[in-house]
């Protein structure tokens, strides 16, 4: 029976109630009394020197307030990057100056050159327009590999070179690896690219800088996915404004994917301007802008290869990876190609030896940092790329190959610096086998050919790494802030209680889902608990949400300070009930006496915490709010099998999506058809990147899919109805819910299934192409098969 | 968008003399134009709205049995309107962009506009229509003059195009993934004394009749007939969704899978 409550239960959304019936309070709902609006004029072209900015004629046009340039700036900070790498030798990575305005050259297309301040937006655009911009155009590196040669154009003139780093991963491991390359039965190899990606929630970036003269306070309205990281870098780092002086806040925000944990320069730029010029500052981006200021992601170019045994046991695996930096480095793209990527590369297999070199490249193209899964499905995709390749090349079942190397002891401590905790990957394919009907595959290839059409079957698996942590290892690792996550439970008199998480929910469901958690610890009604997020000045600092890191970091938070609010209750309740604190038992909602029918109410007990007549008040204080800080001890490790199937049109290349099921662990699970719409959401994205998505520059850095015209967004009608499961539960061991996270799982764990599958289904056709790169559009689908 | 005045006439007269006002530009369904507009790509000083010109909207036959559309009519009333008398059409119609699409675009704007890559510009060629504008009628074969550009004067309107009702027609698609616009399109339409095969989507030439395969299907009309047959890369289409040689073959097959839809 399901639950119809509390943890396990599929309870509605209470968000989507103002969401769907438009009563959600996005940042661009939002309107400040006085408020001006920024126009950023920004750069079409991808590298030059900036060698005049003349506003002159544009600041005497009318409703102009103020024009900013770089110029404006040369005092403030520039923009942080949030981790360093070192690498393989040693040394820090090379990290350039990031200007919130371009300051001597320009980098990227895209890149705001100069920011018009006016009475309307209209005026603001009218103005930038009469801007003289004269920039002297230099050669443009895009391609990586061309950007690393000697001689190429550098990006920053006072770097070596465009090498951002060259990381080397386990170093001292590379003459082992070498070795076993050397002895090894049979060698895959794999050269391969996954593809530039444009991130596009629905919502674009917004932000409103406020300022009040009176107390100096500055605040900042903006998109983000963790408004303390943003105080924090923008306060610190950028514009030397201390915490207490600084509050943001995110409101509603609708979906972010990754792309909106970053600070950007226009969040600086509306806090510096409001006080410039003493009034609010609001910036909307445009789509148009959203593809060429927004952070991209992926972007890997990788050669990678499995040494077998004559077993068809892996001994080793060696992976060389180009990474794009892009023009500058975005907050956390240095950690991307590195730590959430090179760790995951044993996937699910007892590879013994690993080794993973990335080159981390400065282009002239937008800063690329994480996205959906970031770095995760750049690892599963090459990983489960490649065993489906070696399963080819040596005649076996690629399913076969898969579970003959899974690990199956746990924990298991991978070569490559983490350790798994839980897992069970024979589990979760046999559910897979079974959800995908192989049995009956050969039936339906048949009616395919029946009709002139290929059907390809393709399956993969994937580990994944969320709620990066613990704090003092990632500190080690380069990161340059904390991976703890916050809550403070309030409860009131009257027994209804606040939670306020420093989570952030975008789209994800937190306010039910958290409120779940919560209501089923003390066994009250999930209405009774509110879920407040996303405004520094409410929550207690909180590092926000990304990597799927919520329910398993922020989740465990709210459970601690929960734990602690029941403790102090039980407390309450034992005075109240004159009887000793250790049989004071909690269940549904009521305090008893242990092996007695004396009980008292929840709510007699929050109302005694606040009117303490009758209170306990020489052992401890009235009231009943705790707070928690929660830092894991390690990763947690939601695994999974997909398979796809798919038919492909030979004569026209078009590839259709017929079957897909997901089979995911993501431990325990408090909601499970939260989790569906995240494993859906997922799913779309990967595919999405597998057929369909292709951010793609010219070599002169003009980015040639700059709107919907030429960057493919999947629809609902290029989808199958998805086959999801996650009924295999192995529970994260470290944090108190047993729960892993499932956010990302379905970006990463789709592509390489796609693909597999319609390599199959071109082999099917007598066409044995080895590979394809994403998106496995009709047109290259088409051309591998004839061209 | 920069500021522009408006004029609504309620007559083609009105729109006519409207359109005389230096910078003037006529606006339909605005589906190209309206982004246009809000890229600040096109500065017009009048726009002249067509959309309340009852006598552009419809679609009725005339003495001659053709089918006659109002340059103002929208694609989903082709789609409703032309079902019975010109299923091949209505079927083009119903598969423009989507719903909010079809409720705006008008057929006179698309057959203006003649992007290269739009749908109803194969439907008015592969049939053989007349595009009546306010001071004449053209040929659909003297009409389309190549990418983005017609035989139409300095504000004149397209009020009407005159479509006569082949036996079978059949509208072929193929859709580029990004703006789902056709990749490559084929409209093949049978008539008594010949078949008329139009392309869109491929060629830098914007729409054009494949004349080898009108021939062979005029004699055969068979999926086979055309199977041999190819057209050149070299004036194709190239870019991000397909080369030249993939537009190419698929001109090929859309014709051929028209064919057989119609067999």
């Amino acid at each position: 029976m399901p639950k119809d409550g509390g943890i396990g239960a599929s309870s509605k959304r209470r968000e989507d109630v103002r969401f769907l019936t438009g009563n959600g309070n996005y940042t661009d709902d939002m309107n400040l009394r006085g408020q001006a609006y920024v126009h950023f004029l920004r750069s079409d072209i991808a590298h030059g020197t900036l060698t005049s900015v003349n506003t002159e004629a544009a600041a005497k046009m009318p409703g102009v307030i103020q024009i900013f340039t770089g110029d404006d700036f040369e005092a403030v900070g520039g923009m942080p990057c949030g981790w360093q790498v070192t690498d393989k030798h040693g040394e820090a990575m090379q990290e350039p100056k990031h200007p919130v305005l371009a300051h001597g050259k320009v980098r990227h297309v895209g890149e705001p050159i100069a920011a018009v301040v006016a009475e309307s937006l209209a005026q603001a655009r009218d103005a930038a327009e009469a801007i003289e911009v004269d920039i002297a155009e230099l050669p443009a590196v895009v391609n990586m590999k061309d950007a690393v040669k000697d001689g190429a154009p550098k990006v920053h003139d006072d770097l070596t070179s465009n090498l951002c780093y060259d990381w080397g991963f386990v170093e001292e491991n590379k003459g082992a690896v070498d070795e076993a390359f050397e002895k090894a039965a049979h060698v895959t190899t794999l050269e391969l690219t996954n593809n530039r990606l444009v991130a596009n929630p629905m919502e674009p970036r917004v932000a409103i800088g406020d300022y009040n003269r009176s107390d100096g306070e500055h605040t900042l309205y903006t998109t983000s996915q963790n408004p303390h990281v943003i105080r924090l870098l923008m306060g610190a780092f950028v514009l030397g404004i201390p915490e207490h002086k600084l509050r943001v806040v995110a409101p509603d925000v609708g979906g972010g994917f990754g792309t909106k944990i970053f600070h950007y320069q226009e969040e600086a730029f509306c806090t510096f301007a409001a006080k410039a010029i003493n009034r609010p500052v609001k910036w909307t981006s445009t789509r148009s802008e959203a593809f060429i200021s927004d952070a991209h992601g992926r972007d890997h170019v990788t050669k990678i290869e499995l040494a077998l045994d004559a077993d068809n046991n892996f001994t080793a695996l060696r992976t060389d990876t180009y990474a794009n930096m892009g023009a500058y480095l975005s907050t956390f793209a240095p950690s991307v190609p590195t730590w959430l990527h090179g760790t995951l590369m044993a996937g699910n297999y007892k590879t013994p030896l690993i080794y993973v070199n990335v080159k981390a490249v400065f282009t002239n193209t937008v800063p690329v940092d994480a996205y959906r899964g970031a770095g995760r499905p750049e690892a599963t995709y090459q990983l489960e790329r490649l065993v489906d390749k070696a399963a080819h090349e040596l005649g076996v079942d690629p399913i076969k190959l898969r579970r003959q190397n899974f690990i199956t002891q746990f924990p298991y401590a991978t070569p490559v610096a983490v350790e798994y905790d839980t897992g069970d990957y024979v589990a979760t394919m046999d559910k897979l086998e079974e959800m995908a009907d192989l049995a009956g595959f050969a039936a339906r290839r048949k009616e395919s050919e029946s009709r002139g059409k290929l059907r390809g079957f393709g399956v993969n698996c994937y580990i994944e790494a969320c709620g990066i942590a613990p704090s003092n290892l990632v500190g080690q690792l380069g990161a340059r802030a904390g991976l703890y996550e916050s809550a403070t439970v309030r409860v009131n008199a009257t027994g209804g209680l606040v939670v306020m998480t420093g989570s952030h929910s975008h789209g994800q469901g937190h306010e039910t889902s958290f409120a779940q958690v919560v209501a089923e610890m003390i066994g009250i009604d999930e209405s009774m608990v509110d879920i407040v997020h996303g405004d520094t000045s409410k929550v207690p600092m909180g590092m926000g949400t990304y990597g799927s890191r919520s329910i398993a970091v922020g989740g465990s938070a709210m459970v601690r300070a929960t734990e602690k609010i029941i403790a102090k209750a039980k407390k309450i309740a034992s005075h109240l009930l004159e009887a000793s604190e250790g049989d004071i038992e909690l269940k549904d909602g009521a305090f008893s006496v242990a092996g007695t029918d004396k009980s008292v109410a929840w709510g007699d007990v929050t109302l005694a915490a606040y009117v303490p007549h009758n209170y306990p008040l020489d052992d401890i204080e009235p009231g009943l709010e705790e707070t928690a800080f929660y830092d894991p001890s390690n990763f947690t490790y939601p695994s999974g099998a997909y398979a796809c199937e798919v038919e492909l049109d030979p004569e026209t290349g078009q590839v259709t999506i017929e079957r897909f099921s997901a089979a995911d662990d993501f431990g325990n699970i408090i909601n499970p058809m939260i989790v569906t719409g995240q494993v859906h959401g997922g799913l779309a994205q990967g595919i999405g990147q597998a057929l369909l998505e292709n951010c793609a520059y010219d070599e002169d850095g003009q980015l040639l899919s700059a709107s919907y015209m030429d960057y493919a967004m999947p629809r609902a009608s290029d989808l199958p109805m998805y086959d999801v499961d996650h009924s295999c539960q192995t529970p994260c061991t470290h944090n108190p819910l047993g729960v892993k996270g499932c956010g990302e799982a379905g970006a990463i764990g789709s592509p390489p299934s796609v693909v597999n599958a319609v390599l199959d289904a071109m082999r099917s056709g007598g066409h044995d192409v080895g590979h394809i790169d994403m998106p496995v559009s009709p047109s290259r689908v088409w051309s591998a098969m004839h061209g | 968008m920069y500021n522009f005045d408006i004029a609504k006439p309620t007559t083609i007269a009105d729109a006519v003399q409207a359109l005389k006002a230096d910078e003037a530009q006529p606006l339909s369904g605005g589906q190209t134009l309206i982004p246009t507009l809000k890229a600040r790509l096109a500065m017009p000083s009048t726009l002249v709205s067509l959309h309340g010109i009852d006598e552009m909207k419809g679609v009725c036959n005339d003495d001659e049995g053709r089918l006659c559309i109002g340059g103002a009519t929208t694609h989903a009333t082709v789609m409703r309107e032309a079902k019975d008398d010109y299923p091949g059409l209505a079927s083009l119609a119903a598969r423009i962009g989507d719903p909010a699409v079809r409720n705006r675009g008008t057929i006179g704007g698309s057959v203006a506009n003649n992007d290269p890559s739009a749908c109803y510009p194969a439907a008015v060629l592969g049939s053989g229509a007349t595009v009546v504008t306010n001071t004449r009628e053209i040929a659909a074969d003297d009409y389309f003059k190549g990418m983005f550009e017609t035989a139409l004067e300095e504000g004149e309107i397209v009020t009407e195009v005159k479509f006569p009702i082949p036996q079978a027609a059949h509208y072929e698609k193929m859709i580029q993934p990004a703006s789902r616009f056709p990749l490559v399109a084929v409209f093949v339409a049978r008539f008594a004394d010949g078949v008329r095969v139009a392309v869109t989507g491929a060629s830098n030439n914007g729409v054009f009749r494949w004349s080898e395969a009108e021939a062979a299907l005029s004699s055969n009309f068979s999926a086979d007939a055309v199977a041999g047959l190819s057209v050149s890369g070299d004036e194709m289409i190239s870019d991000l969704h397909g080369t030249g040689a993939y537009r190419a073959h698929l001109v090929g097959v859309m014709t051929k899978r028209a064919v057989a839809a119609l067999a």
